[in-house]
């Protein structure tokens, strides 16, 4: 077998005195679509953050290689750059900056990490075209400030379409599907499906069964109270669904 | 709770960079300057420095006596020491400068310290094709591209040149738009006043090339009060750019500077500045207080004013380019960027005053704070009784980074026509952590993202100015705001 994109070890993290990572582990596997499933406040948002790279959070104790690099001593840009992609659970509008002159900045510092040359305008353009198509954004978009004006559901959907043009080995959707209709939620699906491969990696953070019906996880993990205090296969979130939190939660008191 | 702690560390580290200001070294050149202190004697002495004839000393004079009797404004939202006007020296000169013939005869030190500055005085350097007036202190230093423009009939050379050799325009125009007793520190401007430089365009000539004048404080505890007269005849049409820079010193420096733009009959003046006196360090300690009168008159009917201004230097701004819709059918615009960082402020806008009927007139003015500066826009919009018919639209938007630094809006509107049109819109946004985090997720850096958003904001404006300056006015935004990006 291949190698982890992803080892999280025993990690703590805490904004003041919150304590909010307790003890996270976790191991992804190339090609593999781990779920994340907990409670409002049990840390998933958090477990994003942190491996993303934000600095509210203070990382205390444990480790996370990512493709066997120590990915908290880098930058978060410098983690973007390395393959790390967060559609975000609330993404924020930029004022002024359209999508088109946001992502071909993006794109092109990724690709200079790369050592490939930026893409001329022609065959960005077509890049987009062709991304957009996957999730069924209208070009009109292109133009428009990032997120600016956009409806929920539509940002959500800018965030699974920035996913597709800049084609990260690791990415983490922190509830994607939650303010999706119902024909918005299989284009994500869709998109997602068609963008997995042997050596891309997914973490997606739900509350709902539902969208594993369409993205076929290969594990389910549940976080509670910062930590992950039951894995399993697709059914664990079957069995979540028709149970609640309650019975799991009893793991965390036996482990605690 | 914490996350706010958290948030405003992370800003106060990306605002407390140190900001080069690279255009801050002294010059070591010799400088014959009058001793400090404002009376009449140093008016006179100014004035026969300057080979004048009676009348300008006799204007000057007149002048002084206005501002004897006037007191400092301080109604704009800045706030600074008193100012001791006896403690300035009102006239430095570079040594052994005769005005110059030709560019050959322009002292080389002189030459140096303009090509550090990236203005290069040849003419077969001058490859963009702008004519240079170049004015180091008290005095122009050379103009370029003279001959050219002479052969057009197009008169651009420094103000005491004018005021020698064409002093029936001077005193024809001068102090019609910006009277003497205008305000505070145009009636000083007007006694004291050194050089500057004066273009006339005669009747249905386009000017071929951008005119420019570079200003450069570099003696020390001296004043730059340089006046600058435009007049674009009858169908005339002449582009001007204003560039400035100071070196980098401690005490504040006094810059009062005054500008007339005069545009008859279907003519069209477009005048944009560049502004980057000095700021001060990121303590507020130095920089240049920039106390500006710069007013343009739509004098006949069809004609056209427009100011651009990207203002990013200075410790305090004072400055209100604006437009006298007099002729029929005139049109005003006003495009500003104004930027402060660290401890700068800004009180700046236009005003726009119609009086011909079928006046336009737009304003866009974008603010950008960072630090802990305060950046204000003031304009006033004044429709008189006899403008059917007028126009006005205003747009202004803030930009804030981080959260310790302050915009505000001072819009006054006066109708008093009830066929006016006036529209006023205003936004205010914000470059918080979260915009500049979500940046980083996808790869861009933080002052990459910073300029991303500048310059999407800045747009409208920035392509209002001369294609060559358009490039260099987005490096310099970006460039005053490094220290506030990390
Ligand atoms: N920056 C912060 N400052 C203070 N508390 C925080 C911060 N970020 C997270 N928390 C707290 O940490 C806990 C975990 O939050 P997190 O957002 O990670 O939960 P979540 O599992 O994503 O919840 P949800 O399902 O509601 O999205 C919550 O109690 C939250 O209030
Ligand atoms: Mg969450």
């Amino acid at each position: 077998m291949k190698a982890p994109i992803l080892e999280i070890r025993n990690l703590h993290a805490r904004v003041g005195d919150n304590e909010i990572l307790r003890g996270v582990d976790l191991v992804v596997y190339p090609g593999e679509v781990h779920a994340i499933m907990g409670p409002n406040g049990s840390g998933k948002s958090t477990l994003a953050a942190v491996l993303a790279g934000r600095e509210d959070y203070e990382v205390t104790d444990g480790e996370v290689l990512f493709d066997g690099k120590n990915l908290l001593e880098l930058d978060p840009e410098e983690r973007a750059r390395e393959g790390l992609f967060l559609a975000f659970q609330y993404p924020v509008e930029i004022p002024g900056v359209s999508t088109a002159t946001f992502l071909k900045t993006a794109l092109n510092e990724l690709r200079k990490h790369r050592g490939l040359q930026p893409l001329d305008a022609m065959e960005f353009m077509n890049l987009m075209q062709q991304r957009a198509a996957l999730v069924k954004i209208d070009p009109a978009f292109f133009t428009r400030s990032v997120n600016e004006g956009f409806s929920g559901g539509e940002k959500k959907r800018n965030e699974i379409f920035q996913l597709a043009m800049l084609e990260p080995r690791l990415a983490i959707l922190d509830e994607t599907d939650s303010g999706l209709d119902i024909d918005a939620l299989r284009i994500v699906a869709d998109g997602v499906n068609a963008l997995r491969s042997p050596d891309r990696s997914f973490l997606v953070i739900t509350h709902y069964q539902r969208l594993l019906n369409y993205i076929v996880p290969d594990v389910v993990h549940v976080l509670y109270r910062g930590r992950i205090i039951k894995s399993g296969t697709k059914d664990l979130a079957l069995e979540l669904e028709a149970k609640g939190y309650d019975w799991v939660k009893e793991f965390a008191e036996v482990t605690a | 709770m914490s996350e706010q702690i958290e948030q405003v560390d992370v800003l106060e580290q990306l605002t407390s960079e140190d900001y080069q200001y690279k255009y801050g070294f002294e010059s070591a050149i010799e400088e014959e300057i009058v001793p400090p202190g404002l009376n009449e004697n140093i008016i006179r002495l100014i004035s026969e420095k300057k080979g004048e004839p009676e009348w300008m000393l006799q204007w000057r004079l007149q002048a002084f006596r206005y501002w004897q009797q006037m007191k400092e404004p301080h109604w704009a939202n800045v706030h600074y020491p008193p100012i001791d006007y006896q403690a300035i020296s009102y006239y430095a000169a570079p040594k052994r400068s005769k005005q110059p013939r030709s560019m050959d005869e322009v002292d080389p030190e002189l030459r140096r310290i303009f090509e550090k500055l990236g203005i290069p005085l040849h003419e077969q350097e001058m490859l963009a094709g702008v004519a240079v007036d170049a004015v180091l202190d008290s005095v122009s230093v050379a103009t370029t591209f003279r001959e050219k423009l002479k052969s057009m009939g197009i008169i651009f050379c420094s103000m005491s040149e004018a005021i020698r050799e064409y002093p029936d325009l001077v005193r024809k125009y001068l102090g019609t738009v910006v009277p003497p007793n205008d305000n505070f520190f145009a009636a000083l401007n007007s006694a004291v006043f050194s050089d500057g430089s004066f273009c006339y365009v005669p009747p249905g000539v386009r000017c071929p090339i951008e005119l420019s004048t570079y200003f450069r404080i570099n003696a020390r505890n001296t004043g730059q009060f340089e006046r600058t007269l435009i007049i674009a005849d009858e169908g005339s049409y002449v582009s001007y750019l204003e560039g400035c820079t100071a070196p980098m010193r401690d005490e504040n420096q006094l810059h009062a500077a005054v500008v007339e733009l005069i545009a008859l009959k279907d003519a069209e003046i477009k005048y944009s500045t560049v502004q980057n006196w000095y700021p001060g360090d990121k303590e507020g300690k130095g920089g240049i207080y920039n106390f500006v009168t710069k007013r343009g008159i739509c004098l006949g009917e069809n004609s056209k004013i427009s100011w651009t201004q990207v203002e990013t230097g200075s410790a305090i701004t004072w400055k209100y380019p604006s437009v006298i819709l007099k002729g029929d059918n005139s049109v005003g615009e006003f495009y500003s960027v104004a930027v402060t960082n660290h401890r700068q402020q800004a009180d700046t806008g236009t005003k726009m005053i119609h009086i011909g009927r079928h006046t336009r007139s737009r304003i866009v003015s974008k603010g950008i704070s960072a630090g802990y500066s305060n950046n204000s826009y003031r304009g006033l919009v004044r429709i008189n009784p006899q403008a059917e018919n007028a126009r006005n639209f205003s747009q202004c938007d803030s930009l804030l980074i981080g959260d310790k630094c302050g915009a505000h809006t001072f819009p006054y509107i006066e109708v008093n026509n009830p066929t006016a049109i006036v529209e006023h819109e205003a936004t205010t946004s914000k470059i918080g952590e979260d915009i500049l985090f979500y940046c980083n997720q996808r790869g861009i850096d933080t002052e990459t993202a910073v300029a991303l958003i500048i310059n999407g904001y800045a747009r409208e404006v920035l392509s209002k100015l001369p294609m060559e300056f358009a490039v260099e006015a987005q490096k310099l935004l970006a460039i005053s705001l490094e220290g506030s990006v990390g």
